[in-house]
């Protein structure tokens, strides 16, 4: 629980840093004001239309990557398991691209989420096959390079197609995620698959404790693992497909956060699903921040600071499962 | 200067023997070529020149044979005479002067008095110098009457997909200079082209904001023309969609883009 508040107070220090930092330059007291009470024309317009947006869906995109992060390394029992890393982001990206590509998304703007969340369920249920809780470490990441590079080709492949000019050039947009000038209406488009993606992931916390005895085990204990996995696979596409759709693919949140919460939360998957909500937000939040402090002008892609922060670790966790088998 | 110095130099020695076959790489030279070559002088312009969304003479470029510019296929051509921006692949003119062909380069107008020069250029080394002289008058002409003085400039801000804008040193800045109004892209700090965070558009509130008609398929570079804050800006600020075509080169079709604007600041002035 004390883990729990202390990431929350983490979170609301982070969102608000979101909001009081952009390239213009507005005071701490004016921005509030504006936000909060609506004075300052065009200030209101800055806070309510463009920072309160982007804060809140680095938030969102953060939570749904940390739990779904959680949530895959819990069921395969695998540490490397990361919607970014093993195809399932980019399976989603694939989905949002081919919806707006096709003209579908403009016709019926739900397309755009269902889409993603198609893509990326796609990509979660062949993974599930491939390298179920029996397939092993080395399954899963070969299956995910394979998928990755796919469905990154097909994106590639379809913008570069497309008749509009500047879609090719928003290929690294959605292999590497940024949240720049989004708008209330992303957030509201993303919110309804998130709440019932977060629900469904959450409500397998109890199986996944099971899981962690092994499959029989859990078994016995009445844990339904074919029902466990639907709804695990449910609710990861759910949360990436709606996070990637707004954000494109934001690779190693879902990796690191639950790695560096585990030992906090003594280690049971149950208690990490929440915390590793909260630290991916704070993750996806303190890089949307850096981004803009870095260079505020450029739109610096957000998934460029989490693989500097993330390969790094990923080594280590590969020279740390070395070492086990040795 | 430099420039014109250049020129006379150019159309002395142009005048002794014309090109009989010209070749044109660039956009901007494609076009200064159509409006200035003797029938059958030109013989090949760049498939730009044909596409309606850059170029403003794309039904007349489909007279000419289209290159991409590649220096094998402009070789083949046998031209007497490369037309070339200074912005065209180095390579490639780099490759075709070392096969002996003539190139001229031609820098990119940042201001409506380069417009003058360029036609002179172009129009001496095509030994059409009488020509040029007659669109530069009607060009000098034309941009007199379609001038606005004012000491109270309106703010104008060019916004393009992805928040591209253009700042000072730019033919766009001169065309708004020249019609009564200020570049809020330059006032922002800007010298050429670069990208203006929507948050300070929003705080710069300008009295015109200028955007391009949009292209097909999708894009999120696109999507952010319609931004629920650019909808609420709208509210207070005038609009004008401007054909991409008009504002690229430095021809006298130029004054198309002028008075479009001057038109806008008689409108917004009229508020």
């Amino acid at each position: 629980m004390r883990v729990l508040i202390g990431l929350g107070v983490l979170v609301l220090a982070l969102f608000f840093a979101s909001l009081l930092i952009g390239p213009a330059a507005l005071g701490l007291q004016q921005s509030l004001r504006a936000l909060l009470m609506g004075e300052g024309e065009a200030v209101v317009l800055v806070m309510r239309e463009i920072r309160l947006p982007r804060a809140l869906l680095g938030l969102l995109v953060g939570a749904a990557l940390g739990l779904s992060g959680a949530a895959m390394q819990g069921f395969l029992r695998n540490p490397l398991a990361e919607p970014g890393l093993i195809g399932v982001s980019p399976a989603a990206s694939l989905g949002a691209v081919l919806a707006l590509q096709t003209g579908v998304a403009g016709v019926f703007a739900l397309a755009l989420p269902l889409a993603a969340l198609g893509g990326a369920g796609l990509a979660v249920a062949l993974l599930f096959l491939l390298a179920g809780p029996r397939g092993g470490v080395l399954t899963l990441i070969l299956a995910g390079v394979a998928l990755s590079a796919l469905a990154g080709a097909l994106t590639a492949l379809v913008l570069n197609l497309s008749p509009n000019p500047f879609a090719a050039m928003e290929i690294v947009f959605w292999l590497m995620g940024s949240l720049a000038d989004r708008s209330m209406q992303h957030v509201w488009l993303a919110l309804p698959f998130m709440v019932v993606g977060a629900a469904l992931v959450l409500g397998c916390g109890r199986g996944l404790d099971a899981l962690t005895l092994g499959e029989d085990a859990a078994a016995s204990l009445g844990v339904r693992l074919g029902r466990l996995r639907l709804q695990l696979v449910g609710g990861v596409a759910a949360l990436v497909g709606a996070a990637t759709a707004m954000a494109g693919a934001v690779g190693f949140v879902g990796l690191v956060v639950p790695h560096l919460l585990r030992p906090l939360v003594g280690g049971r998957p149950a208690a990490l699903l929440p915390a590793s909500a909260l630290g991916g937000a704070a993750v996806v939040l303190a890089a949307d921040v850096a981004v803009r402090l870095i260079a505020p002008d450029r739109d610096l892609k957000l998934g460029v600071l989490t693989a500097i922060v993330g390969a790094p670790f990923f080594f280590h966790l590969i020279w740390r499962m070395r070492g086990g088998a040795e | 200067m430099a420039a014109l110095g250049f020129a006379a130099v150019l159309g002395a020695g142009a005048a002794l023997a014309a090109p009989a076959r010209v070749v044109s790489v660039n956009l901007c030279t494609d076009q200064l070529a159509m409006l200035l070559a003797a029938p059958g002088q030109l013989v090949s312009v760049s498939w730009l020149a044909g596409d309606p969304r850059s170029s403003v003479m794309a039904a007349e470029a489909g007279a000419y044979v289209a290159n991409r510019g590649g220096a094998e296929q402009v070789f083949l051509l046998r031209p007497d005479l490369v037309l070339a921006g200074t912005f065209t692949s180095r390579p490639a003119v780099a490759l075709l002067r070392g096969l002996g062909v003539e190139v001229l380069e031609l820098p990119p107008a940042s201001r409506l008095a380069d417009v003058p020069g360029h036609l002179r250029l172009v129009g001496a080394a095509l030994g059409r110098a009488a020509q040029a002289e007659a669109l530069v008058a009607e060009f000098e002409a034309g941009l007199a009457a379609l001038r606005i003085e004012t000491d109270q400039p309106l703010a104008a801000a060019l916004y393009q997909p992805n928040g591209y804008t253009t700042g000072a040193g730019t033919l766009a800045d001169d065309i708004l200079s020249v019609t009564g109004f200020a570049n809020v892209g330059a006032a922002a700090g800007l010298t050429g082209g670069g990208i203006l965070p929507l948050e300070r558009l929003v705080l710069a509130a300008p009295d015109l904001l200028v955007t391009s008609a949009p292209w097909p398929g999708s894009s999120r570079a696109e999507e952010l023309l319609r931004h629920p804050v650019l909808e609420g800006l709208r509210a207070g600020t005038a609009e004008r969609r401007v054909s991409d075509a008009d504002w690229i080169c430095g021809l006298p079709q130029i004054l198309r883009a002028v008075a479009g604007m001057a038109e806008s600041y008689r409108e917004v002035q009229g508020r």
